[in-house]
């Protein structure tokens, strides 16, 4: 591995020279500490590099949990936490690209289940695949096969699911609702209908939306209705680029989109998700489709599940569960590969998995971690996740590569605008033939 | 003509004192407009900052948004200590040694060389940072703040020996040439007479390359984004970008940031307006 | 606020014979002395672009570096694209807003400032030191100015000029020249300066056989005053013209290219595409587009410039 490398470089020539020296000191003290010693090979000894874009409340606190479980374990591995806030991951993904290339791998890091993973680092041959670990683990009889099927290709498994966020809820103001007289919709139909009563009835922008931050959000509206639409089967060929994105069917999920976005809040480019639940929890909104992440964010914000919010399918995708997933997967020359191997033992374990999760506000990945540790809310979603069709996410990562699902987000931010329903199904195509070509 | 020196007032002109003052404090109010914006949001706590006294002046001074960013800034802002101070100097002393030979030894093609060096100062950034990564990656630079300590000095050449050359152009040539009677070298020259009388010329430089060092962002974003090693500019970004923003510590953070740059403007502001219009005016 | 704000135009004109003579001995000196800056420049300035046009060439598009050629391909696709030709439409109406606004109002406070009231120092330095900071600075402020759920639009409440208040940077419409607002508040200390530099190098001998002759102060202006300043103008105009084309941190911190492309820049979206859509391949054609945009603006400047040195 090329952590041992000093490579000398021929800096300034005359007055550089001192100050030469100084820089020189400095990046040699920088990349000391970055490498410190090379491992020795044994797992139980030396350190433990794990990236992650894991820096807001709730989430860093899961992180430290599995850092005690793995403490616990092993406890002379020094553990470096090397997470990246900013962008929702995209600029811990940018910093990891840039290490990957360079032959610097951390010993893990954080990536969302299938394509992301799969379509970029597992293509690039940079990834070791881990079915012997899953089957020695016995990770079939506890993680779905559906899901076990998004994190593998080529009949090798690339990465061991942590957690499990569901993209595709309905969140509303249960109050405020009640006292309009309306009830939460089960269909798309239902959900204008909704939307409509509620803005006669005072509520001017009565479905929150945010766009900021490059319209992932409404990627998501997108893929939800899709999956509405036309169900599991045709959402995943739609996904893999088998069934083409001008189908009627993908025609109706945008037009529905064009349907509501009247009754969404026109500054949505300048708000992110959660300010866009405040404006439910303020009242001058009442629905927010976002995955259930939302639901730790209203908790934080001490409104109680079920009393001051409730929440059901996205409209029409009942029966369905639209995955937002983290895993960890083992990078090729992993600077410290015993040490990580154990890392994914301990993601993949009830244990670690008990202890992320709750803190997290998502459910396991495994079916065999107590629901009572959780609340209300993700208890009836643990109980969904075990009968449900499981369909991977494109806007996080999931179902397409990201190439393709940032082209889709750039079409969804002009569509807001535009709100053309057959332009946008036909660009749609484009970036379909472009990126999907072979899946 | 210096502008930094105030001058006597004109015979006549088109304006009428009141007319021209009422115009200069109409302009100093749209240049001051976000100075009263940070005072009005970062002294308040939360609570007060509810949308309709927006623009109120806080009832009292609430420090906590100061202490909630300075928490949040001061590592970033030793980072950006750490970043500019050696690359300053660096930029500066390579700075002073093109100016030189630039304006005093000159050689066939120097002109073309110094065009050609002058071009790396106006070229967007974008046009070479995808091999700038790769290589500060495979140097295992690639993520703090030594490698963009070396990316400053690399592209602070040109500006740095622009405001050199203009300046050293200044130095009579017969002091040279005495020395050289003398029997000095090149090298002795610079040290014994250019170095001497250059400090003027220093304070300008690394006035400029501090503030556009401290000031940078793209660099910053693209090179240094891990926590431990960010620069403030990204930091503040970061700050300001995260979730469920709050107003007045991102102002508060926003000051933090630009103090520096501003107490240097406000102590030393006629070297740094040399900066700025560097070559085309002498004094 | 790069250190391209830097005037290359009226340099010492230097010549041949007023250089010193070298002994035999130390004829190298000069290039040993300056050969460090040169390497340095030429791998990191034309080494690196060179490597960026390789990049555009081939077909790597995605986390796995792929050096497939694939010639022109990329630069086609990148004029096919909606987002792109947003890119450079704005591009065009941003830099006709920037400039113009800090032209005018940098002249406009010249002219005010060459009055030499008392006080002129006071309100000079208050015109300038938006210079002293970041982008990131001034987009973090103005983003809260011209958001219309705060800022401006209360104040314009406040004085019942209710008509005026917009979505600002929200509204597709107005995104823009919002975005205008706040870099030519911060660039436009720059024009002044130029420009009261120019005015007080004019002579006053001039003005005054001017008005011994009868012209009025408007003519004064126009027929001997702003001419005389085209040489500061065109300066401005290329310096602020290239920070235009290049403006990136504003962008980045008030927008980020939104909403839909209302705001996106070439210099945003090579960022983006390339290290966020890991469209390598596409984001070196971007940056080499913005280039030769540069290139057109500075590389004439440049050798003009050059060509009024050896003319010695």
């Amino acid at each position: 591995m090329g952590n041992d490398r000093w490579t000398r470089r021929q800096f300034v020539g005359t007055a550089g020279k001192t100050a030469g020296g100084v820089v020189l000191g400095l990046s040699l003290a920088d990349f000391l500490a970055a490498c410190g010693t090379s491992s020795p090979g044994t797992a139980g000894t030396g350190k433990l590099e794990i990236f992650s874009w894991w820096t807001g409340p709730g989430e860093k606190d899961g992180l430290a949990e599995m850092f005690k479980i793995y403490k616990n374990k092993y406890p002379s591995v020094t553990i470096t936490n090397s997470a990246v806030a900013g962008g929702a991951g995209s600029t811990a993904k940018a910093v990891l690209a840039t290490r990957m290339q360079g032959g610097r791998p951390p010993d893990s890091f954080q990536v969302h289940a299938g394509q992301e993973l799969i379509s970029s680092w597992v293509k690039a041959n940079k990834m070791e695949a881990i079915t012997s670990i899953w089957n020695s683990e016995g990770w079939d009889s506890k993680i779905p096969k559906d899901l076990k099927d998004i994190v593998s290709s080529n009949g090798e498994v690339w990465s061991v699911p942590v957690n499990v966020h569901r993209g595709n809820a309905l969140w509303y103001n249960k109050k405020l609702l009640d006292s309009k007289g309306v009830t939460a919709p089960d269909t798309p139909e239902q959900m204008t209908s909704a939307l409509s009563s509620l803005k006669a009835k005072g509520v001017a922008f009565p479905l929150a939306l945010a766009s900021k931050g490059g319209n992932w959000q409404v990627q998501m509206l997108l893929e939800n209705n899709i999956l509405a639409a036309g169900g599991a089967d045709f959402y995943k060929n739609v996904m893999s680029g088998k069934a083409s994105f001008t189908d009627a069917k993908v025609v109706q999920a945008l037009s529905w989109m064009k349907q509501w976005l009247p009754y969404a809040n026109t500054d949505n480019s300048s708000i992110d998700w959660d300010e866009a639940d405040n404006r439910v929890i303020a009242g001058t909104a009442v629905f927010h489709i976002m995955g259930d992440w939302a639901k730790g964010d209203f908790t934080s914000k001490n409104w109680v599940p079920n009393t001051d919010f409730g929440v059901v399918p996205s409209p029409g995708t009942k029966g369905n569960y639209m995955i937002v997933c983290d895993t960890f997967g083992l990078p090729k020359g992993a600077p410290d590969r015993d040490n990580a191997i154990g890392w994914l033992k301990v993601c993949g374990s009830q244990e670690g998995q008990a202890a992320f999760n709750p803190k997290k506000g998502s459910i396991p990945a495994r079916t065999d971690v107590s629901p009572s540790l959780f609340d209300v809310i993700a208890q009836s979603f643990i109980a969904e996740f075990k009968t449900d069709t499981l369909v991977p996410s494109s806007a996080h990562g999931s179902a397409t590569p990201p190439a393709f699902a940032s082209a889709v987000n750039d079409e969804m931010g002009q569509f807001i605008q535009n709100k053309d329903v057959t332009k946008t199904a036909s660009n749609l195509q484009k970036a379909s033939d472009e990126f999907l070509k072979t899946s | 003509m210096s502008i930094l020196v105030p001058a006597a007032p004109r015979a006549r002109s088109r304006f009428t004192p009141m007319r021209a003052g009422l115009y200069l404090l109409l302009l100093a109010v749209f240049y001051l407009t976000p100075v009263f914006a940070i005072i009005v949001t970062s002294l308040k706590g939360i609570a007060e900052l509810a949308r309709s006294t927006v623009w109120e002046l806080p009832k009292a001074a609430d420090l906590s948004s100061y202490s909630t960013a300075f928490t949040a800034l001061a590592p970033s802002f030793f980072n950006s200590v750490f970043l500019v101070v050696p690359a300053t100097i660096l930029s500066a002393t390579l700075g002073s040694l093109n100016g030189y030979v630039l304006s005093k030894l000159r050689f066939r093609g120097a002109n073309v060389v110094f065009t050609l060096l002058l071009f790396g100062m106006f070229i967007p950034y974008q046009s070479i940072l995808i091999p700038l990564v790769q290589f500060l990656e495979t140097i295992n630079l690639y993520g703090g703040i030594p490698g963009l300590i070396l990316v400053h000095v690399v592209y602070g050449i040109p500006i740095c020996t622009l405001i050199f050359r203009n300046y050293f152009a200044t130095v009579p040539r017969e002091l040279l040439e005495a020395a050289r009677i003398d029997g000095a070298s090149v090298i002795g020259i610079y040290r014994h007479i250019m170095l001497p009388i250059s400090i003027p010329g220093f304070v300008v430089v690394m006035i400029w390359q501090f503030t556009s060092i401290w000031n940078e962002f793209l660099f910053a974003v693209t090179i240094a984004q891990t926590p431990t090693q960010q620069p403030i500019t990204v930091a503040l970004q970061n700050l300001a970008g995260s979730l469920a923003p709050e107003q007045n510590i991102q102002m508060a953070g926003a000051l933090m940031a630009a103090l520096p740059t501003l107490l240097i403007y406000i102590l030393l502001g006629r070297y740094f307006v040399r900066g700025l219009l560097a070559g085309s005016l002498k004094g | 606020m790069a250190t391209a704000t830097a005037q290359p135009v009226m340099v010492e004109r230097l010549s041949r014979s007023r250089s010193t003579r070298l002994p035999p001995w130390e004829k190298l000196t000069p290039l040993l002395l300056i050969a460090p800056s040169v390497i340095l420049i030429a791998v990191f300035v034309y080494g690196f672009i060179g490597a960026t046009v390789r990049t555009s060439l081939v077909r790597w598009n995605s986390a796995l570096p792929d050096y497939t050629f694939v010639g022109l391909h990329n630069y086609q696709r990148l004029f096919q694209l909606d987002r792109f030709q947003a890119d450079l439409v704005n591009t065009l109406h941003f830099t006709a807003i920037f400039l113009a606004g800090c032209i005018i109002l940098g002249l406009g406070a010249a002219v005010l400032l060459d009055q030499r009231l008392r006080g002129t120092l006071f309100f000079q330095n208050v015109y300038m030191y938006p210079l002293a900071l970041s982008f990131v600075v001034t987009g973090t402020v103005w983003r809260w100015i011209l958001n219309p759920n705060s800022g401006v639009n209360v104040i314009l409440g406040n004085l019942h000029l209710d008509f005026l208040k917009s979505g600002w940077l929200t509204d597709p419409n107005t995104a823009l020249n919002s975005l205008g607002i706040a870099a030519v508040w911060q660039m436009s200390g720059f024009c002044m300066a130029m420009f009261l530099a120019g005015l007080r190098g004019i002579p006053e001998e001039l003005r005054e056989a001017a008005r011994v002759d009868g012209a009025n102060e408007w003519q004064l202006f126009w027929r001997i005053t702003f001419p005389l300043l085209r040489p500061i103008t065109l300066s401005a105009v290329i310096i602020l013209g290239h920070i235009s084309l290049k403006i990136f941190d504003l962008v980045y911190v008030m927008t980020f290219g939104g909403p839909g492309y209302a705001t996106d820049m070439p210099s945003l979206y090579m960022w983006i595409a390339t290290f966020q859509q890991f469209l390598y391949a596409r984001g070196a054609a971007i940056a080499i587009v913005l280039l030769l945009m540069v290139a057109i603006l500075i590389v004439p400047y440049l050798v003009w410039n050059l060509r009024g040195e050896t003319e010695q």
